[in-house]
């Protein structure tokens, strides 16, 4: 197990560092930061001082490694069009993201599951055949656009809920958080909806298929005969064996919520991580675009091996193939 | 049998592809199995009016929404069915530049469609490629190929299109180039699972045994039985690239307002909704989800027809 810890983590160390060379490199690639955010009337002499700030007159390589030499240190740079520190940045945006993942991944539980296990209790009737097309919408039909409709119905025609931002945010604990307010939670709510119709899909086609394999099971056909309610042999006993595929799947999905997080916080204008990274491309702001795809990276590869040692601990023979 | 074999004359004997009158079988079976389902049948004319639609869109629309020429800026804004100054009705409405919406999404369709159908020929050809060559080799070769494509897996493909984005820019052979890279891995996984089955099948140690060359057994031998999955993962990855493209243009990363594709109407649409103009960007969208969803059905009848377990 030991040799297989090491062989996996090394190799995470080496995806990460190849990816962080191919984005640095990349992103160099593209236009002359400078030009954006300086005056074009500006005299050579501010222009000479700003490309020696930021290090941009020294080898790509060189720059390379003062990059990684400062990310060691907790420092990823300024950001060229905020001119504050990018890790500040990141960190401000954060809770606004985790916060709309967080009430997203909720909704689609709360009603995912349940809608799944019915599915999978009757799975010729009307109602299964209208959920299961659901998912495949929910699957199918891009994020932005369901997006734009929610706004268009209940933001613009209907005039219910607020159409984009973070409205009011309040003190909770330690940090600020808008579902702390009311007027917060009347904004989180359409773009949580909207994040987590995929993820939804996903888990009421998992219940389904759980719930349906399950029906056939022994220990059900057991309990039947027993004489329990089907009430009961759903939810206490189904429910307990179908939750940890249904559970591991959906916590590997958490990384990808991340990343769907991009296209919702735009549509609806949300001040989170995704905004940001989508605003920084279009300003063409260098540090917060490396710094925030390294990160993304560094979170899947993480999740990646996270998912390897619990296999590689669950099951023998992967670990005794070694760390190949 | 032979005292000397050349590559071309007697190897050919190993048979590459069924004879031509079972193929014309297989594809009148298929047919009869996937008109079962109606619902396939529709969104099959559906697609095939689109594409139609879109190729021919020069003839079939009332205007050139590119030529400048031939807007007016008094035309801008008018709603659906209102008669502009070219005397005829804009049955969809006009947009911010008086452009008729109608010919601006067929035109936008020819856009998304030839984004789609090229990447998702691409990512075909690099997939089956990385798969194959994963699987004909093994060793080394497969550990290190499989690993950077499940690596790939592992992040949501928006995710990949949008690292690619950033670092090349905008335009039509960037969008495909990042489609590409975000995309390929699927078809390598299914290439490489269906083919390391075939590949320990006897034909193909047959094959292997002559001096045929190492390509030929693996395009012309390997490559047509691994073929019935990847035409599932084909239908669902070109309809998934029109969707990622549509979304990264609508992020504004996409494609410039030069080269407008559905994406990046529904964007330029969405300034103008609050002022209550929704034609700008509702019906785009709804062709984008049309096309989406139409092709997804397709897909899935496709699935259903060559899963060996509902043969009869």
């Amino acid at each position: 197990m030991f040799g297989y810890l090491v062989g996996r983590l090394s190799q995470a160390v080496v995806v990460v560092f190849v990816m962080s060379i191919i984005v640095f490199v990349g992103v160099y690639a593209i236009g002359n930061p400078i030009d954006v955010m300086i005056d074009p009337g500006a005299t050579a002499e501010i222009r000479e001082n700003l490309i020696r700030q930021y290090g941009l007159d020294q080898p790509l390589w060189r720059q390379y490694f003062t990059f990684v030499g400062n990310v060691f240190q907790g420092d990823l740079g300024r950001s060229m069009v905020y001119n504050t520190s990018v890790t500040g940045l990141v960190f401000s945006r954060l809770p606004a993201t985790v916060e709309l993942v967080l009430v997203s991944v909720t909704i689609a539980a709360v009603i995912g599951i349940p809608a799944g296990l019915y599915a999978g209790y009757k799975p010729d009737g009307i109602a299964a055949k209208l959920i299961m097309a659901l998912s495949v919408l929910g699957f199918s039909v891009p994020t932005f656009w369901i997006g734009m409709l929610l706004i268009m119905a209940f933001a613009v025609e209907l005039g219910w809920l607020p159409s984009g931002g973070r409205g009011e945010v309040a003190e909770f604990l330690w940090f600020k958080t808008s579902l702390a307010t009311s007027d917060g939670w009347a904004h989180v709510i359409m773009p949580a909806i909207n994040l987590s119709l995929f993820k939804m899909g996903l888990l009421i086609r998992l219940t389904r298929a759980g719930m349906v394999e399950a029906m056939g099971a022994e220990y059900v056909r057991f309990a039947r005969a027993q004489g329990l309610p089907d009430r009961q042999i759903v939810f206490s006993h189904i429910l307990r064996n179908i939750s940890i595929p249904v559970i591991t799947v959906f916590g590997l999905e958490l990384g990808s919520t991340l990343a769907f997080a991009v296209v919702t916080e735009t549509v609806f204008n949300w001040p989170g991580v995704g905004k940001l990274i989508i605003d920084s491309i279009l300003t063409l702001d260098r540090p917060v675009m490396v710094s925030y795809l390294v990160m993304v990276v560094i979170l899947f590869v993480l999740i990646n091996l996270i998912v390897d040692l619990i296999y590689a601990r669950l099951d023998p023979r992967v670990r005794l193939k070694g760390g190949s | 049998m032979t005292d000397t074999l050349t590559p071309e004359s007697n190897v050919t004997a190993v048979p590459a592809a069924p004879p031509a009158e079972t193929r014309v079988m297989r594809l009148r079976n298929f047919w009869s199995d996937y008109r079962q389902s109606w619902v396939a049948i529709a969104a099959l004319i559906v697609i095939v009016a689109l594409v139609l639609g879109a190729f021919f869109a020069p003839f079939l629309v009332p205007q050139d929404p590119y030529d400048l020429a031939k807007l007016d800026w008094l035309d801008a804004f008018l709603p659906p069915g209102t008669e502009g100054s070219g005397g005829y009705a804009h049955v969809l409405g006009t947009d911010n530049a008086g452009r008729d919406m109608l010919s601006a999404i067929f035109y936008g369709l020819r856009t998304s469609f030839v984004i789609g159908i090229s990447a998702g020929a691409l990512a075909l050809a690099v997939g089956i490629t990385v798969g194959l060559t994963a699987a004909y080799f093994g060793g080394r070769i497969e550990a290190l190929l499989m690993r950077i494509v499940d690596l790939q897996l592992s992040m949501p493909a928006i995710l990949l299109a949008l690292v690619m984005v950033a670092m090349l820019g905008q335009g039509i052979p960037q969008i495909i180039f990042a489609l590409v890279v975000a995309q390929y891995a699927y078809f390598a996984r299914t290439t490489h699972g269906a083919a390391s089955v075939e590949r320990r099948k006897d034909y193909i140690e047959a094959a292997r045994s002559t001096p045929l060359p190492t390509w030929r057994v693996m395009f012309k031998h390997l490559l047509p039985n691994v073929l019935p999955p990847l035409i599932v993962v084909a239908t669902v990855q070109v309809a998934s690239a029109i969707s990622l493209e549509a979304t990264l243009s609508f992020l504004g990363v996409g494609l410039p307002l030069t080269e407008p594709s559905l994406g990046t109407l529904i964007s330029n649409g969405f300034k103008y909704i609050h002022a209550g103009r929704y034609w700008l960007s509702i019906y785009p969208g709804i062709f984008l989800m049309i096309t989406v969803v139409a092709i997804n059905l397709v897909g899935d009848q496709v699935r259903n027809v060559l899963d060996p377990r509902n043969s009869r």
